[in-house]
């Protein structure tokens, strides 16, 4: 099983992307392979008179996500919402929409935050994006708040928190596992 | 009066007329009614037992985008549940009016329904072929089946009804 993670955040020292590398190792302790997405920065943004000469970083993005079993998000949240950088890639995939990348793509979406609500609202509105696209969103969710204090030196340091990340991880192998067993078989 | 099951419906095995015959379904949505069609879909009568299919790659709305949307697991998840289907336990007539208890599958969920309709007698068309026609209609609550998308209206009241109803106008033709 391939699973390709996605963080919403830049930032070099985000906990998103921490997040993100703990939810990696899940998964591979699990068996799955897992891939960090990092060209988030190169996505230029959407326009549509750009779309028949795509650049490069966007495909690169489709293909990757094309090529994936399975998406893991983690985002933080800026404004009670989804980072622009985020949405403005989902948007790059979400077309040509009936035959995007992210259609039927088994999803799982988590996020921290520096406030104390570990971005619900930007979890929220990604899942009703994700959705949108035609991705099959598992529902499990896992919200950090406070994460400065919950991060030392890009570590995860509670283990209930990481125990939830598993669950979420384990629900997003458990709806991927059919598209594998099909693709194996094909 | 009211007719046994095995009479309610002509005798013998009975096809579908997919030309002259449609199914869609409509859904109170904003200010109106949205409406929508299985272009493929397959119905039979043989034995007193309505059966029926439609097929949900076939949906036609009046948006592409939305066609597209249809088929995600956001609305009937057409890769898993790629066809509603519908089959009766009992038919009752009274005069040319049909009330029908059956089982309706969406989404991979089941859920008792009742359709009420009407049939036409038998005709013998211009081709030598013996048809009827039947118009029947059913309302759903399709939360129960998982098919529950919804948006807010800018008052906060939801967009789109979860009552949704489905309806039928069938022409059969005898099997030889």
């Amino acid at each position: 099983m391939r699973v390709l993670g996605i963080s919403g955040s830049l930032r070099r020292d985000s906990y998103n992307t921490a997040l993100l590398r703990h939810v990696g190792e899940l998964l591979e302790a699990e068996g799955a392979d897992f891939e960090i997405y990092d060209g988030l920065r190169d996505i230029p943004p959407f326009d549509e008179d750009e779309e028949a000469f795509v650049a490069d970083a966007v495909s690169d993005l489709r293909q990757a996500i094309q090529d994936a079993d399975a998406v893991f998000f983690t985002t933080p949240e800026y404004n009670s919402s989804i980072p622009g950088v985020l949405k403005n890639a989902l948007d790059w995939v979400s077309r040509p929409f009936a035959t995007n990348a992210m259609r039927n793509k088994p999803v799982a979406v988590i996020g921290a935050s520096a406030g104390m609500f570990g971005a619900v609202w930007a979890q929220a509105d990604l899942r009703k994006v994700l959705s949108t696209m035609g991705a099959r969103v598992v529902e499990g969710e896992v919200a950090i708040g406070h994460a400065g204090d919950r991060f030392d030196q890009g570590h995860l340091s509670e283990p209930n928190l990481l125990e939830e990340v598993r669950e979420v991880a384990q629900l997003l192998m458990a709806e991927t596992r059919p598209k594998v067993m099909e693709r194996l078989a094909a | 009066m009211s007719i046994t099951e095995t009479n309610a419906l002509p005798i013998g095995t009975w096809t579908v007329d997919p030309v002259h015959s449609s199914v869609g379904f409509g859904v109170e949505y904003m200010a109106g009614t949205f409406t929508g069609t299985f272009n493929e879909f397959d119905v039979a009568v043989a034995d007193g037992v309505l059966k029926g299919s439609a097929k949900v790659a076939s949906v036609q709305v009046k948006d592409p985008n939305l066609e597209a949307h249809l088929q995600t697991p956001d609305f009937f998840d057409a890769e898993r549940h790629p066809e509603l289907t519908f089959r009766s336990n009992s038919i009752e007539r009274n005069g040319d009016e049909l009330k029908i208890d059956g089982e309706i599958t969406i989404k991979g969920h089941t859920e008792p329904v009742q359709i009420t309709g009407v049939t036409s007698e038998t005709i013998v068309d211009p081709y030598g072929s013996t048809r009827y026609g039947l118009k029947l209609e059913t309302t759903i609550d399709r939360d129960k089946f998982g098919v529950s998308w919804n948006a807010s209206l800018p008052n906060g009241e939801p967009a789109m009804s979860n009552q949704v109803t489905i309806t039928a106008e069938l022409q059969l033709s005898k099997e030889a």
